[in-house]
């Protein structure tokens, strides 16, 4: 693409790309971020290309490949455009029907989505249950998007927001709209965005200043700055243009991590398309305005997600959060003034800027406002990511988007911001979802992870699996970070044997207290956040451990004994699954588990199709 | 100058002053571990945090690295603070209790139990002698490894670094591990200064310049004896 040299040049090019849109056209649209092409989205394409070729229909439908749309439970999935429809899990074999039936202009009733509860067949993507609660501002651009083509992202709106920052003539302009918005930091922390650009525009700009965007998105079970940064890698550079001009920013840095390939692949692309079209480099877009942008690849670790720690990694130095004040805005890369975002906070940038802080600010609640992508996944039967306005009640999350839990037996509880984040009971799911309330409630928003718990599963194990996280990925500066996050695993693998008494409860809640009082970073502070909010709202499933030596949801290894009960057809189903050779017995008579040789390993209930297997 | 309030008591300082430095100025005591003057700050033991702040906004932060801002109100020996501070030394305790420093620390403290699985280990990662070794040894021999609880110190891939003049600095300002020596392992050796039988005199012939902190040493002396 020929270089723009002037914003009108830029606006006759957006013209030209969307007066060749023809929207009524039909298109396939086949999601494959890396969520998708693990469960098969690239053979769909490449079944879509070969019958489109072999039936000549490459003139009449079209095909898009975009990132993530959110529902990954039904990937590999495909949405027809215009009508929206939606069939999901589709299998290769069923791609010519559907591609046929497509230039047909007809649908495919029989792949349509069976609502389970009704059993109805739903053919609009936004009549699905999952998608109907749902604002998708951000997520919805990555079903435009082609992410690998820049006119893509021109023909749907894209880099206008910048072009009417850049009309403005004025930065101030720019960071007064992302006041008015509220944008709170989308990172976890929800510092004020605007706030944080005034005082970095502030700045005296002698040296150069910096602005970062923090794609090291660490948290087990959240995905969701991945699949902007693959599905809409545009929307994170015209973010970080604006943000620039609006702070007088010189030089960009996107710290992602290099366990994403696909987003590293699309962002470096993106980068080199949008130094060709003139949007980033020198004099952009012909207003004397210069910008670039680098990446830097983080090296997996998850503290590097901590501003300071990641600064110093940009540098070249060990991971390690340091002091604050000085803050990054006053001191940051090489000591220079730097502002540092989350990519859904960069994503929001646009979107403010084309529709006015006021206009965002409506969304969502006083004080937090606009959208936030959550990552649901755990004991629910619609897993993916999800875009809600804040506000939204769990209970609406987990029961409409999320359609309730996936197994039998009930939701217990849900664990929201990561490894740092705490457990929210079902009791106080009526808790809306906002920086202020999760907070409250002994939780933090973090960068949204959402991981839904059933009665099966354990309190004190999810304490345990979190701060065993923790004290491998704690830096290790801050004595009682390091040392706490080991003694707070240590205490809590005695309670999942069983050992000790009451007292050790006590001593884990003082010393969590300690650790959250005398840690320097966010990771220390937050760190024993689900020792203490677990054990705040599950305390009597912990002295169960303790006292009745019983884990009432049969996690915990040492506590529990597997038997049969008369339910048991003598099927040897068991027999073969069982690793120690444990299970003795005739064929159709009731088996029987020597508890000597059982190691606990469940294999033998997993296979049972009598539900003949006890734990207890 | 930079105004401020310790424990109720106004202080000036000058800026840039770490309110560790404005407290014992004015004579509040506040034990550190990991502090040493002529070293930089770096805040990893936290025994010296205090109290900052009012109200619900009160938060604990560590005096050695936080900078005297103005209005700034510090509690220095708040319940809070003491609290804190007693399970620091009640966790150190548990993993190095045959440190003499920690020991005494415990004892000033009133700290009388130790309610952990006990542990020996010989470093607690204050990172007091990473930093004498790079800013007045200039040496920059030894650095931190690793994360989390694989956290060590010592050099690449343990071999001995060829920057290190087995000065022995690191193992003088080391408040928990006096007596560590891996001289039986001189390949993994940190400094090797605690061989002071024979190693720093050989090296002492190749380096004039040679910085050794057991000058005049004893293991010199039997040398020219010999």
């Amino acid at each position: 693409m020929d270089r723009v040299d002037s914003l009108d040049k830029f606006s006759a090019l957006q013209s030209r790309l969307v007066a060749a849109l023809d929207p009524g056209s039909p298109t396939i649209v086949v999601p494959a971020g890396t969520c998708g092409q693990v469960s098969g989205a690239n053979e769909l394409v490449r079944r879509a290309r070969q019958v489109l070729l072999e039936r000549n229909l490459a003139e009449r439908v079209r095909l898009r490949v975009t990132g993530c749309h959110g529902f990954c439970e039904m990937e590999p999935s495909v949405l027809i455009e215009p009508e929206g429809t939606f069939y999901p899990k589709v299998n290769p074999a069923d791609m010519a029907r559907i591609v046929e039936a497509v230039a047909d202009g007809a649908v495919v009733e029989d792949l349509l989505f069976l609502e389970p509860a009704t059993g109805a067949r739903v053919r609009k993507q936004a009549d699905l249950p999952f998608f109907r609660k749902q604002v998708r501002t951000i997520l919805s651009r990555n079903e435009k998007v082609d992410p690998t083509r820049l006119d893509s992202y021109i023909e749907n709106g894209g880099y206008s927001a910048l072009a009417r920052a850049l009309r403005q003539g004025d930065p101030r302009w720019v960071v007064d709209e992302v006041r008015a918005s509220g944008l709170r930091g989308r990172g976890g922390a929800g510092f004020p965005t605007g706030l944080k650009w005034q005082r970095l525009a502030e700045q005296p700009n002698g040296r150069g200043k910096f602005i970062v965007c923090n794609a090291d998105e660490g948290d087990p079970g959240a995905y969701m700055d991945r699949s902007v940064l693959e599905g809409n890698p545009h929307s994170i550079i015209e973010g970080m243009v604006i943000g620039a001009y609006g702070t007088g920013a010189t030089e960009g840095i996107v710290y992602v991590r290099n366990e994403y390939p696909l987003a590293v692949k699309h962002l470096a692309a993106a980068l080199q398309q949008a130094r060709e079209l003139g949007i980033l480099g020198r004099d952009i877009l012909g207003t004397g305005f210069s910008f670039d942008i680098r990446m830097v690849k983080g090296a997996g670790a998850f503290v590097c997600g901590e501003e300071t720690a990641l600064l110093r990694s940009i540098e070249g130095l060990m991971g390690e959060p340091r002091q604050r004040p000085p803050f990054p805005v006053q001191k940051g890369i090489a000591g220079k003034p730097t502002a540092i975002n989350n990519v859904e906070t960069w994503a929001n940038v646009p979107i403010i800027i084309q529709e006015g802080g006021d206009k965002f600010a409506k969304i969502g609640t006083p004080n937090n406002t606009g959208t936030k992508i959550f990552s649901l996944v755990g004991k629910v039967r619609n897993t993916g990511l999800i875009e809600v306005p804040m506000g939204i009640t769990i209970r609406e999350i987990i029961s409409d988007i999320g359609g309730g839990p996936s197994g039998k037996v009930p939701v217990k509880a849900v664990q929201t911001g990561g490894p740092s984040g705490g457990c929210i009971p079902v009791e106080r799911f009526d808790l809306p979802i906002d920086y202020d309330s999760l907070t409250k409630a002994g939780s933090i928003m973090g960068s949204g992870g959402m991981i839904v718990m059933d009665e099966n599963t354990c309190m004190v194990d999810v304490a345990k699996y979190f701060t065993n996280f923790l004290k491998d990925e704690s830096c290790g500066k801050c004595f009682t970070c390091r040392k706490g996050t080991q003694r707070m695993h240590e205490i809590l693998d005695g309670v999942s044997k069983g050992e000790g008494g009451p007292e050790q409860l006590d001593l884990l809640e003082e010393l969590a207290l300690v650790v959250k009082d005398t840690t320097m970073c966010g990771l220390g502070q937050t760190a024993p956040n689900p020792v203490l909010s677990t054990l705040r709202y599950f305390r009597q499933e912990y002295l169960e451990h303790i006292e009745g030596r019983r884990c009432r949801a049969g996690v915990c290894k040492e506590l529990i004994t597997y038997s049969i009960n008369e339910q048991c057809t003598g099927c040897r189903a068991c027999v073969k699954a069982c690793p120690q050779g444990a299970i003795t017995g005739t064929r159709k008579e009731r088996h029987t588990i020597a508890a000597a040789q059982c190691i606990k390993c469940g294999a033998c209930r997993s296979v049972c199709q009598f539900d003949a297997v006890d734990v207890t | 100058m930079i105004n401020l309030a310790i424990n109720g008591l106004p202080v000036s300082v000058e800026a840039g002053t770490t309110l560790l430095e404005a407290a014992r100025f004015v004579g509040f005591p506040i034990p550190t571990l990991c502090h040493m003057d002529g070293l930089s700050p770096y805040g990893a033991c936290r025994l010296c945090v205090v109290e900052i702040g009012d109200g619900p906004r009160a938060r604990l932060v560590s005096s050695c690295t936080y900078p005297a801002e103005e209005g700034l109100k510090v509690r220095t020996a708040s319940s809070r603070v003491v609290r804190a501070r007693r399970m620091v030394i009640e966790l150190l305790l548990a993993s190095c209790p045959q440190s003499k420093v920690i020991q005494d620390l415990a004892s000033a403290h009133g700290v009388r139990q130790q309610r952990f699985k006990q542990e020996h280990e010989d470093c607690i990662l204050c990172g007091l002698c990473v930093r004498m070794c790079e800013e007045q040894m200039m040496a920059k021999a030894i650095g931190f490894r690793g994360r989390g609880e694989k956290r060590s110190i010592g050099t690449p891939f343990d071999v001995k670094s060829d920057l290190c003049r087995l000065c022995g600095g690191c193992m003088y300002v080391c408040p928990a591990c006096q007596l560590r020596c891996t001289y039986t392992e001189p390949e993994k050796a940190i400094c090797g200064g605690c061989a002071n039988l024979a190693p720093p005199c050989l090296e002492k012939e190749q380096f004039d310049d040679l910085m050794c902190y057991m000058d005049p040493c004893v293991a010199c002396e039997i040398r020219k004896d010999r």
